[in-house]
Formats: structure tokens, C-alpha cells, sequence
């Protein structure tokens, strides 16, 4: 790749300045820099490949020039862990000086670096859907194109229980954080319009064999799962292999049936219902041109982590032209990122709420065989939905954050 | 007299780091290679001189980071949190003592693993007092004699006081007679029982000797990130230290410190440059056991005497020992 | 009771799968006494390449004697080029082994990219079968034949071949077999060409039920070890039972103590460290 090479260079330089104090102060004309927090090894890799092919697609189709400056784009690799994205932060902050932060991918890396940024003023933008970030510990200098954790299951216990009419539904989800907060939303939503949560599974995160959680569904209409990373693929085979398919339908978030898994699921996946806040499927002139690029350039469907990062590359853009190019004054870039408003991106309109998180569309969807692919047709589309869904804001935010025991289980 | 020399103009470019270091964020990467070498410090205490591998010590550096953290979160002064914590990582060093000296060797490994992981499990679970994976954020760094340390320089001379008490204890301990029955009991087990020495109570003092430095660490590690979660406690963690331990070179002062400049500059220094530094880091390991496999440190020494000899007396090349020293 | 009928028998299923996972373990453990930490990666790498045989048309079965063909040589290499040099060095074995699963999870990476991959059940085993009250999956009942096989050839290589005599001469007391004459260095590298064929075997045949994925050998490893701690190092009979024991700790501990799920494995493991550091089945304690 070429962007290697420019950016060993320009580190090369960059390093020097660090050591050498005489080095001269950079230069008034330097490029805009954007610092991709990302994971490139390890388990979490899946994800973060596809988050650097999103961004740097969008600044491909544009030509690495927004609002009119040059843009060079940064990667640094945390490897996943809290740690190292703390270290990495540093780096594209303090050495390589970046005026906004895409990323990190997971919640508690985000979790780790939220005070840092806080006190760094750099714009960020993360994919990580920890909902505390936008609820009840903000951060003035974040914004969140995606959506939190519990944002597109609300929508889905909506649809459960109205659209697929299921009154008993068993969840099972990895026993973390994210887990958590999917199930939550999911719960009180499906409970708020009559239906009812009948049994909470929660597997470790390395669990090779689910069957021992499987074994205990019975006597449901439906199971939503939120499996997250390479899990799902797992899951769904295992969920088939035991005959639970074709006796009760299942569903799942974002992460669970995410277009870029697609490629990875066979038979067993079809008819599984997910809600999402970007959808490959989607009929639009900007998602059509970002989905051949993905294609053509990595020969991959994009699933949302991908295109998350190229939305965080349309906000960006946005704001930039709002400031006239301009990224001394963090104040107002924030400011900027956070009324930005597009009416055509890959994920439909969407605008950000007061706290910095999106408002916009979840588009539930069903895997379903066409011309012998896979694909997530949408089957109906939630529109301008936030993250605190029909519920009032101070009530929604008065009850604690979804956990492993709220909304509780009704015996 | 070299020695001391080399010693000198080591303290020296130590103290002198922010100096000629302009950028903090280098700065950072130096207190975080002092840290993790005072980790691997502590873990040789047992590894080298003891012959104990340990491959749970990131659950001791892991429990001194969340003590820390759940009390200065809850409202505690650094000062008390950072000494009542110091006392649940001798208390926890001496459970875990207790459990895992009932075995040497692979089994001792494996015992430590176990207590690891459940740890780690437990840090994952225990949602009430560890916040499980969201983790605690720890509002602020101490300030001792009101001096903040939120910076990065002030924060790397305080990370440099302890490290060199660290390096300073360690010294001290090594050449005590307790030191010196410590490794007759790594060499010679029997014959300490024999000679009326209680190896396994010399055993468990080395293990809070080395658990305490682990301990501390582990508050290092706490004020640095301000963040604690689970992944402190992984099996990854405490395997990393371990390798930092023997790619460095076990049972010798300067090993652990290598080792852990090694691993820390590989992860956050080199993997902005190589995309593909984990291969890098695992070859390394393998090149290290390759061409030598005591230690980076011991290996250097070697090589450097043997072309040094090769210089003043060419013939006398066939002195080169490979695979020279104690590894086992 | 359907439900504890499904567990006990998914327990025997799951149990064969992790023989399968650490017979090889436990013979290179028992014989050569190196706690081989690139087994989860021999492991993942074998049902990688086991993906890519059966993208190029091979069945699951071809594919997986290709895969463990495969490993065998990769296992051989690697024992010949640098196990060998370390005999007796604990550490400089843990070093090498550890740094090898670091260069091959990163290889994996860079040779399959990211994206789990599925390993589709042969054709004709994707049904499920009834036993008693219950049906289950014909493909995990086949994994317990294949460990039961498996199990087996072991058996008669180890106690009716000459091989097999000096293997257990070397797992008893390698320098006495030494100085009766028999190559132990030789089996050494046999030993270890067939370990690591046995992972990459078994990440084959697991695959329809665990597919691939980045952390595969991460997620494996420490069951080979918890197998291996429970039966005792270098006991064929020790592995078999320890995987059951296992297999059924993992089912019944996961449905009836969903609190202690992360720790279910762990807590059992230190117990029996702590009361029988050899293990149920090991002769001398490792």
C-alpha cells in the first residue's frame, strides 16, 4: 500500500521532531490528520481490518482532500486491549498530533481513554456503543455515528412483539458488558408492549460449545441472541445443529447478523431477523457507490464496522466545511461534528442528539438465499430513531443502565 | 571499575530521559518499560532464583491494580489506598503462596495458571466491585508532598524513585544469605533440607518478596492508565511477563529490565511501523532461543567476551560456548 | 429430563472432541515433558488449512487427513530445527513455544484475514438422530466414534507395536531407554509429528462445530492443558477420561452454576492440582 510508505516517512519525521527540539514547528499548510484507533491483530482483528478499509475507501473517493485541506490518515493498532489503547491514543495525540480520533472499537477500550480525550479536547468518534458514553457519563468531545448498544434493539423488541406477535422469548447473549445492554434494551421494549422475557442466558466469551445454554430453551416463541466478533457464526451453527431453528424463529442485534458475517454464515442463518442501523441493502446513491468501492477494492461486502468508519469520514467532512477547514479552535470542530446533518450517507439521514449520539434510521432485516448469496433484506425500517427510542429522555436516563439484572427477569 | 562506570552513565541517561526526550509520549513509553521491568523484576525473585515459573503473576499485578482503583474511585486519599492495597497484595501473595508451593516444577506453573484465570474470571464476574468489563476509572493521580504527577515527566520521576528501589532492593536481596539459600533451593532442595534449611517457608518468603514488587507494579500500572479492567488479569498478561522475564535472561538483574524494553517497545513503539509486529515479536523470541538461549542479557555478555577474546587472541574463537548458562 | 439426557450425552460428544484435542498433547507432554503452548495453535492452523483443502474440493474427512499430514510436517520441523537444541530447558522451551503461537496466530491473520470460517458438516450427517426422549446431532455423535477410533489406534500403536514399547520406555525414564539402546531422540520428533497431526486433525473435525476463527487457539489451549492437568501427563487412559470428565464438568457446571461460568473449569483444575499434583490418572506427578 502506498499510504505506508507516506506515513513511515512522515512518522520518521515526526519522530525526529520528538527527539530533536530544534526541529522546525510544523508547518501552517499541514494536511488535516486523522487518527484511526484500530485493532489489526488478535482476536478483535475482524472488526478492525474492516474499520481502516471504511475510512480509507471514503478518503479514496475523496481524493484524501476534505473541505478543501489535505487529509492524511494515521492507523495505530491497539491490539485490543485497554492498555494499548490508551498508549495508542497517546501516540496520535501527543506525537502525531491528529486533529480528530475514529475509533477505538471496543467498549472498554473506549472506556479506557474516554478521560484522556476529555482532557486532550480531540474530537472523537468511536464505533464502541458502551451507552453510558452518550447517557449518564457524557463526554463533551465525543459524537457517535453508529448507535449504542441497546439503539437498534429497541426498535427490534418493538417488531418482536408487535410484528412477529411473539409473547415468549428467551435471550441469550455473551455475560459482558455489551451483552448486557443489547439485552436490556431488547427486554424493555418487548415486555413494554406485552411481551415477556422468560429466560436470560449469559455464555463467557470463549465458550466453545454453546449447547449447554442451548439445552435449556424450550417452551418459547422466539430467541434473540447479541453475539458479537466471530461468535455468531459459531452460535447460529450450533443453534441449527440442535433442531432449535425450525422451532422457534431467532433474532439478534447488529453484531450478531452484521452484512460482513454474511459470507461466513451458511443455511442455518437463514430467516434470522436483525435489527441494524446500516444495511449493505439499503437503496441509496452513496451506499450503492461505498458498496462497490468495498467490493471492488477488498472484494468484501461492508458490514458496520466499515461503514461506520466511512460515516465518521462524512461527519468529519461536514464539520470541516462548517469551520472553513479549520481544527485549532476544538471547541467549535465539536461543535461542528455534532450539528452535522446528512440527509444521504450509506446509513440513510441522521443527525446527533444533545449527548452526541445519532438519530436516525434501524433498519430491521431477514437473511435470506438470493442468486445463491446471502443477504439482509430489510423488511421495515424504524425511522430517526435515538438512543433513548420512544421514551422520555430525564425518565429513560433516571433508571440505572441495562445490566445483567435491569430490566429484571418477572418469575 | 567499568561497572560502576556503566552504572553511572545508566542512572544518568535515566534521570536525564525527559531532557533529551522532547515528546511526552515517549516519555510515557519510558515510565511504561519501568513499570512492566519492575513487574519482571519481581517475577524473576522467583523464576530465576527460586527455579518457580509462574504464569499467574498478572493476577497479583492485576489484584494491587484493582485495590487501588476501588478505593481511590470510592473516595479513599492515594496515600492510604496505595498502603492498604500494598497489604491485599501480601495477603493475596500469601494465599497464592500457600496454594501453589505444594508443587514445583510444571505443577507449580499449572497451580498459578489456575488461580490466574479464576482471578480474571472473578474480575470478569463480580460486577459489583469490579464493574466487569466497563472497568473502574480511577479519577486521579496521587500527589505526593502536594507535587501533581498528572503530567507526563513529574509522573516518570516518581515511576523512576520506585523503579530504582526496585533495582536497589533486588541487588541487596540477591546478595543476602537469603538470596544465597534461596538458590540453593532452585539447585539443590534436598540438600537444604538436609542441611536443616525450611525450604518451603524460604520458598514462601521469596513469593512475597516477589509478589509485594508485582504489587507495586500493579499501582504503577493503575496511575498510569487511570483505567483498570479485567484484561490487567489475562492469561496473556501474566505470559507476557513471564516472557519478558526469560527473553531477558533469568536470574540476573539486568535480564527482566531487557526484557520488558523488548516486549514494550515492540507493542507500542515498533507497531506503529510494522503492521505485522506480533510475528516480529514471536520470531524474535525464537531467534532469541536460537542464537541465545540464556537470555538477551546473559547472551550479549557472552558474545561480547567471545569477540573481544577473538580480537586480542584470534585463535582463540573456539572458546565460544553455545547454549552456556543456566536456562532450566 | 430431556434436558439433563441432552447434557449427559452432549457431555460424551464434547469429551470426545477434546481427546481429540489432547491425546497429542498429553504424549509429547508425557515423553518429551515440554508443555507444548503451540498445541491451540497447531490446532487452529490445522482447521485453517482444513478450510482451504475443502474450498479446493476435498471432503471433510480428506481434508482432515491432509490437514494432519500437514501439521505433522510443520510439528517435525519444528521439533527438529528447535525443540531439539532445548532438551531439559524448561524455559527456553516455554519462550520458543510461545513465540511460535505468536508468529502462527499472526500468519493466520495475514493468510485468512479476520472473518471467521465455517466448516460445513458432510452431507449426509447434518441430520440429528432420536436417542431415547432426545434427538441429537448425527455430527457429534460421529466426533465420538472418530475419538473412540482414535483412542483406540493409539491404544494398539502404544501397547502392541514396537514403537509403542519404546514410546512408554521413553514416557517411564527416558535416559534408561537411552541406554538400552533405543533412539530416543527419534521419538521425539515421531512423537511430536504426531501430536501436532492430532491437532491439526482434530481443528478439522471440531470445525463444523467451533469453525475458524482468530482466538481459536487461544480458546483451546487452556482445555488441552485442564485435560491433561486432570488425567495425568503421558497416560492415554488418563487423556480419554480426563476429556469426559471434562465434558461433562463443562455441561453440567455451565447449565447448573451459570454464576461461576467463567471459573467452572479452573476451580476443578486447582482442586486436583492441590490434592493430586500427578493428576487422577498420572503415574509421578509432572
Amino acid at each position: 500500500m502506498a499510504r505506508t510508505v507516506d506515513r513511515r516517512k512522515f512518522l520518521w519525521g515526526t519522530a525526529m521532531a520528538a527527539v530533536l527540539p530544534w526541529a522546525p514547528a510544523v508547518a501552517q499548510s499541514a494536511p488535516v490528520r486523522i487518527g484511526l484507533l484500530t485493532v489489526k491483530t488478535g482476536p478483535l482483528a475482524q472488526g478492525g481490518i474492516q474499520m481502516e478499509q471504511g475510512l480509507t475507501v471514503f478518503l479514496k473517493q475523496k481524493n484524501s482532500t476534505l473541505a478543501g485541506r489535505k487529509v492524511e490518515l494515521i492507523s495505530a493498532d491497539t491490539g485490543g486491549n485497554p492498555a494499548g489503547a490508551k498508549t495508542k491514543a497517546q501516540e496520535l495525540i501527543e506525537r502525531d498530533h491528529v486533529d480528530f480520533v475514529v475509533g477505538p472499537l471496543a467498549a472498554f477500550e473506549l472506556l479506557a481513554i474516554t478521560d484522556y480525550i476529555q482532557q486532550a479536547k480531540v474530537p472523537m468518534m468511536s464505533l464502541a456503543a458502551a451507552d453510558d458514553m452518550t447517557q449518564r457519563k457524557p463526554n463533551p468531545y465525543f459524537a457517535r455515528a453508529s448507535a449504542t448498544s441497546s439503539q437498534c434493539n429497541q426498535p427490534l423488541g418493538d417488531y418482536a412483539a408487535k410484528e412477529m406477535k411473539l409473547k415468549r422469548v428467551a435471550t441469550i447473549s455473551e455475560d459482558f458488558a455489551y451483552g448486557y445492554e443489547q439485552c436490556g434494551g431488547f427486554q424493555k421494549v418487548f415486555e413494554d408492549n406485552g411481551g415477556r422475557v422468560v429466560k436470560k442466558l449469559w455464555t463467557p466469551i470463549a465458550t466453545p460449545d454453546y449447547t449447554p445454554y442451548l439445552a435449556q430453551i424450550s417452551d418459547v416463541d422466539g430467541v434473540w441472541n447479541g453475539f458479537a466478533g466471530s461468535n455468531p457464526v459459531k452460535f447460529n451453527q450450533q443453534y441449527a445443529e440442535l433442531g432449535l431453528k425450525s422451532k422457534y424463529p431467532v433474532m439478534g442485534g447488529w453484531t450478531a447478523y452484521d452484512d460482513a458475517l454474511l459470507k461466513s454464515f451458511g443455511d442455518e442463518a437463514v430467516g434470522a431477523i436483525s435489527a441494524a442501523w446500516y444495511s449493505s441493502d439499503l437503496d441509496t446513491s452513496t451506499n450503492k457507490r461505498f458498496v462497490e468501492d468495498m467490493v471492488h477494492d477488498y472484494g468484501n461486502i461492508p458490514g458496520g464496522y466499515a461503514a461506520g468508519c466511512y460515516i465518521n469520514g462524512m461527519c468529519i467532512e461536514a464539520a470541516l466545511e462548517k469551520t472553513g477547514g479549520k481544527t485549532e479552535d476544538k471547541q467549535k470542530v465539536i461543535e461542528a461534528l455534532r450539528a452535522v446533518s446528512l440527509t444521504d450517507s450509506p446509513r440513510g439521514a441522521f443527525h446527533f442528539d444533545h449527548f452526541g449520539n445519532v438519530v436516525g434510521n434501524i433498519f430491521i432485516r431477514r437473511i435470506e438465499r438470493k442468486n445463491g448469496k446471502l443477504v439482509n433484506t430489510i423488511v421495515k425500517t424504524y425511522s430517526d430513531v435515538g438512543q433513548f427510542f420512544t421514551y422520555d429522555e430525564k425518565q429513560f436516563l433516571a433508571q440505572p443502565v441495562y445490566s445483567r439484572d435491569f430490566p429484571p427477569l418477572k418469575s | 571499575m567499568t561497572r560502576w562506570v556503566a552504572l553511572a552513565l545508566a542512572l544518568l541517561a535515566l534521570v536525564t530521559v525527559p531532557l533529551w526526550i522532547v515528546n511526552g509520549y515517549y516519555v510515557n513509553i519510558v515510565s511504561q518499560i519501568l513499570i512492566y521491568a519492575v513487574l519482571a523484576l519481581g517475577l524473576n525473585v522467583l523464576v530465576g532464583y527460586a527455579g518457580l515459573v509462574s504464569l499467574g503473576h498478572a493476577g497479583l499485578f492485576g489484584v494491587a491494580c484493582y485495590a487501588a482503583a476501588w478505593l481511590v474511585a470510592g473516595g479513599w486519599g492515594h496515600l492510604p489506598a496505595a498502603l492498604l492495597a500494598l497489604g491485599v497484595i501480601i495477603a493475596t501473595s500469601a494465599v497464592f503462596a500457600v496454594l501453589s508451593l505444594r508443587a514445583t516444577g510444571i505443577g507449580f506453573l499449572m497451580i498459578t495458571l489456575a488461580i490466574g484465570q479464576i482471578l480474571w474470571g472473578l474480575a470478569y464476574r463480580w460486577i459489583g466491585l469490579t464493574g466487569g468489563d466497563n472497568g473502574i476509572n480511577v479519577p486521579s493521580r496521587p500527589a505526593p508532598f502536594g507535587l501533581s504527577l498528572a503530567l507526563s515527566r513529574p509522573f516518570y520521576f516518581f515511576v523512576l524513585i520506585v523503579f530504582l528501589a526496585a533495582v536497589a532492593a533486588m541487588a541487596v536481596f540477591i546478595r543476602s544469605p537469603f538470596g544465597a539459600s534461596l538458590k540453593g533451593t532452585r539447585d539443590q532442595p534436598r540438600r537444604m533440607t538436609a542441611l536443616g534449611y525450611n525450604v518451603w517457608l524460604i520458598r514462601f518468603l521469596a513469593f512475597l518478596f516477589s509478589g509485594f514488587w508485582s504489587g507495586v507494579a500493579g499501582l504503577l500500572f493503575c496511575y498510569y492508565n487511570q483505567f483498570v479492567s479485567p484484561n490487567v488479569l489475562a492469561l496473556s498478561s501474566s505470559a507476557e511477563a513471564l516472557l519478558m522475564v526469560i527473553s531477558g535472561g533469568t536470574g540476573t538483574l539486568l535480564g527482566p529490565i531487557a526484557g520488558a524494553t523488548l516486549v514494550v517497545i515492540m507493542k507500542n513503539v515498533a507497531s506503529a511501523y510494522i503492521e505485522r509486529w506480533n510475528f516480529l515479536l514471536g520470531a524474535i523470541f525464537v531467534a532469541i532461543v536460537i542464537f541465545m538461549p540464556e537470555g538477551l542479557v546473559p547472551g550479549s555478555v557472552r558474545l561480547w567476551r567471545w569477540s573481544w577474546s577473538l580480537l586480542r587472541r584470534p585463535r582463540a574463537g573456539a572458546a565460544l560456548r553455545v547454549g552456556g548458562g543456566r536456562t532450566g | 429430563m430431556s434436558l439433563w439426557l441432552l447434557l449427559a450425552v452432549n457431555s460424551v460428544t464434547l469429551g470426545g472432541l477434546l481427546f481429540l484435542l489432547s491425546a497429542g498433547f498429553s504424549l509429547i507432554f508425557g515423553l518429551m515433558r515440554i508443555p507444548n503452548l503451540t498445541h491451540g495453535s497447531f490446532f487452529m492452523l490445522g482447521a485453517y488449512l482444513g478450510a482451504s483443502f475443502l474450498a479446493l474440493g476435498l471432503n471433510l474427512w480428506l481434508a482432515a487427513l491432509a490437514s494432519a499430514a500437514a501439521m505433522a510436517v510443520i510439528g517435525g520441523g519444528i521439533e527438529r530445527l528447535l525443540l531439539r537444541r532445548l532438551a531439559g530447558q524448561e524455559l527456553a522451551q516455554v519462550l520458543v513455544t510461545l513465540g511460535l503461537s505468536f508468529m502462527i496466530a499472526d500468519f493466520c491473520l495475514m493468510q485468512w484475514g479476520g472473518d471467521p470460517i465455517p466448516i460445513d458438516t458432510p452431507a449426509g450427517l447434518r441430520g440429528a438422530l432420536p436417542i431415547l426422549i432426545i434427538t441429537f446431532p448425527t455430527y457429534r455423535l460421529v466426533i465420538v466414534i472418530i475419538a473412540v477410533v482414535v483412542a483406540a489406534a493409539l491404544w494398539v500403536m502404544l501397547e502392541r507395536t514396537r514403537l509403542g514399547a519404546m514410546i512408554r520406555a521413553g514416557v517411564d525414564d527416558a535416559p534408561m531407554a537411552r541406554v538400552t539402546g533405543i533412539r530416543v531422540s527419534r521419538l521425539f520428533t515421531i512423537v511430536f509429528c504426531l501430536g501436532a497431526a492430532l491437532a491439526g486433525f482434530a481443528g478439522v473435525i471440531g470445525g463444523p462445530i467451533l469453525s475458524v476463527y482468530p482466538g481459536l487457539d487461544a480458546d483451546m489451549l487452556p482445555l488441552a492443558l485442564i485435560v491433561v492437568i486432570l488425567g495425568g501427563t503421558g497416560s492415554l487412559l488418563g487423556a480419554l477420561l480426563g476429556s469426559f470428565i471434562i465434558g461433562f464438568l463443562y455441561n453440567f457446571g455451565q447449565a447448573l452454576f451459570p454464576e461461576l461460568a467463567y471459573i467452572i473449569l479452573f476451580l476443578p483444575m486447582l482442586l486436583i492440582l492441590l490434592v493430586r499434583p500427578q493428576g487422577l490418572f498420572g503415574r509421578h506427578a509432572p
